[in-house]
């Protein structure tokens, strides 16, 4: 068998990772509810053939409880990531293509958000809409863009400097023209890149704030929320409705994170000389 | 050395404004997002009276408050109480904010301070270990570690620790910051810090991987530059190599690093201090946002965006007045 070179290693893995993404996806959504009934007569079981990762306090099959969380986590995830990525995009760009006055107040912006730390912005923000899905989904969303935003904003900068950008601003075509014809080329790989790294990092905010106990109510099992109600039982040795969750949630993070790497590679045309 | 005061100086002046500005935004900014929630702070704290209350009563509470005045006129008497000290008055712990901030963050103070320093020697010499053996196995290990350690979600590291080392091996307390029973001004240090050990452990855990990263890189730097070629040429051996030109090109940056990192120091003590029940400051904000607790919840929004903006304000003089490039530089 030929090796495969870089790149079609890479696109191999990529669709790989996305496709057993999608399944655990899928899988969760089409679990029914009864299938996380709860029943007493099973509680605090062991892992055991019938429950590869046991019973929780109120007999609910956890193995089907975390694939329902990991896909109410990935949601969170894509919406979260997706949306602060768009805003991290359009300031990054208002930044560095607008007046210096506009670029001062987006650097002091930037300053101001990572001056709170992210989980007492979120408690903030939760707090404020009410927890529940919009005060999650806001305050990730309202604590990811800032990193972005400032590698999309000296990607332009630097963009707007190169002769074929300043030739074309000689030969009369106006600032939108060059925004779509010249810089959205350059941005759209590094944006996609962007999201899928910003994504992982979005599940693992919103596993510790519904950890917290804000965000999703009780009766949607996303994972942080399983490993609260673990907590209770940990210290009576209870180790099953800790480990195996979170477990699982790191894994799917590794995933992620792999996805994204791999997906740099096909998509970054610099990434070819490394 | 007049050079040097007036830089200090001018360092101080710039970053004291901007974190005047910074913390006027934020104060501003928290109070809407406090003001647009649908909780009613006035109903919790007449829920944690515990005792019924007649409409009358209700109403003097909400004179007092201030609720029916418009939000600019609440947001400026707030704020010129706050200029003179006071933060109001917990609707959790019915005590005043300020005391609470005061004796919580001197035990978050101690949690942060241990993590942070063990984080940091942890860090610079795993970092110099990577870097002494790049591309062997022990750098490809430590690397990988690193990674790994990113991915893992704190709290659920604590919860394992929790299990690993308090339940199953009894080697340490399951919580708080001292034995149950005891009133707290009884605990001795000697028990605080037992009971400090996990949490400041796992804290670091989650904080050494960005330092060690950091490190490698700077130190990979440093041994493939011409000076250190010309000192091998010389004679010199790995380690003394290490300490002469190594350690001191990587001191700083370091350090620089680990005090612009207060905020997610910070975000880890929230979770830290909840899953180890830590009376700290983290764990207060936690009750205080899942309670309503709007003034303490104010607090400690105030107080954490200062501790993040002194964490970088230090970087910043570190960085410009104890680096003699930076410090050359200027003349």
């Amino acid at each position: 068998m030929k090796r495969m070179n870089r790149r079609t290693k890479a696109l191999a893995v990529s669709i790989a990772a996305a496709v057993v993404f999608l399944l655990i996806y899928l899988l969760g959504i089409l679990i029914p509810d009864n299938a996380v009934a709860s029943g007493f007569l099973q509680a605090k079981l062991p892992p055991s053939w019938e429950h590869p990762f046991g019973t929780d306090a109120l007999g609910r099959d956890l193995l089907m409880r975390t694939l329902k969380g990991l896909s109410v986590s990935m949601t969170i995830g894509i919406a979260a990531s997706g949306l602060s990525a768009v805003i991290a995009a359009c300031i990054g760009i208002v930044a560095a293509s607008g007046s210096r006055r506009a670029d001062a107040f987006i650097s002091w912006l930037i300053d101001l958000v990572m001056g709170i730390p992210h989980t007492v912005l979120i408690i903030l923000i939760s707090f404020s809409l009410g927890r529940g899905l919009k005060g999650l989904l806001v305050g990730v969303m309202a604590t990811h863009w800032c990193s972005m935003a400032r590698l999309i904003r000296g990607e332009v900068l630097q963009l707007r400097n190169r002769q074929y950008v300043t030739m074309s601003r000689r030969l009369g075509k106006t600032e939108c023209w060059i925004l779509v014809h010249h810089l959205l080329p350059h941005l759209l790989p590094q944006f996609f890149v962007g999201i899928v790294l910003m994504f992982p990092h979005a599940i693992l905010h919103e596993a510790s704030i519904s950890f917290l106990g804000f965000g999703l109510p009780p009766e949607q099992p996303a994972i942080g929320i399983i490993l609260a109600e673990s907590m209770r039982y940990i210290s009576v040795g209870m180790w099953w409705p800790a480990v195996f969750p979170g477990l699982m949630l790191v894994l799917l993070v590794l995933l992620l994170d792999r996805l994204g790497d791999n997906l740099r590679i096909v998509l970054d045309p610099y990434s070819a000389q490394e | 050395m007049k050079e040097i005061v007036w830089r200090l100086g001018r360092i101080f002046l710039t970053n004291g404004i901007k974190i005047i500005t910074l913390l006027l935004a934020v104060s501003l900014i928290s109070f809407i997002l406090v003001s647009a929630s649908p909780t009613d702070p006035v109903r919790q704290y007449i829920l944690g009276l515990g005792t019924a209350i007649s409409p009358e009563q209700q109403a003097e509470i909400e004179a007092y408050w201030g609720v029916n005045e418009p939000p600019v006129e609440r947001y400026l008497s707030w704020l010129g109480e706050l200029m003179r000290g006071n933060m109001g008055e917990s609707a959790l712990y019915r005590r005043p904010v300020s005391d609470i901030i005061g004796e919580r963050f001197m035990n978050s103070f101690a949690l942060m301070l241990c993590a942070w320093v063990l984080a940091g020697l942890n860090g610079l010499i795993l970092g110099c270990i990577m870097g002494m053996y790049q591309d062997k196995w022990p750098d490809k290990l430590i690397k990988k570690t690193c990674y790994l350690l990113s991915s893992v979600p704190m709290f659920w590291l604590g919860m394992l620790f929790l299990l690993v080392f308090s339940v199953t091996l009894r080697w340490f307390p399951i919580g708080f910051s001292g034995p149950i029973g005891v009133l707290s001004e009884d605990v001795t240090v000697r028990q605080k810090l037992y009971y400090l050990i996990l949490p400041a452990f796992t804290l670091s855990v989650m904080s050494f991987s960005n330092i060690a990263l950091h490190t490698r890189q700077k130190l990979i730097d440093v041994l493939n530059s011409e000076y250190v070629l010309f000192a091998r040429a010389r004679g010199e051996g790995r380690w003394t190599i290490l300490r002469r030109h190594g350690l001191r090109n990587i001191l700083l940056p370091a350090l620089t690093l680990q005090f612009a990192s207060f905020a997610e120091l910070f975000s880890g003590a929230v979770l830290a201090e909840t899953v180890f029940s830590y009376p700290g400051l983290g764990s207060a904000a936690a009750a205080a946002g899942l309670n309503a607790d709007v003034p303490l919840l104010l607090g400690v929004t105030l107080f954490s965006t200062l501790f993040v903006c002194v964490g970088n304000m230090i970087a910043d003089l570190l960085y410009g007045i104890v680096d003699p490039r930076m410090r050359e530089a200027v003349k």
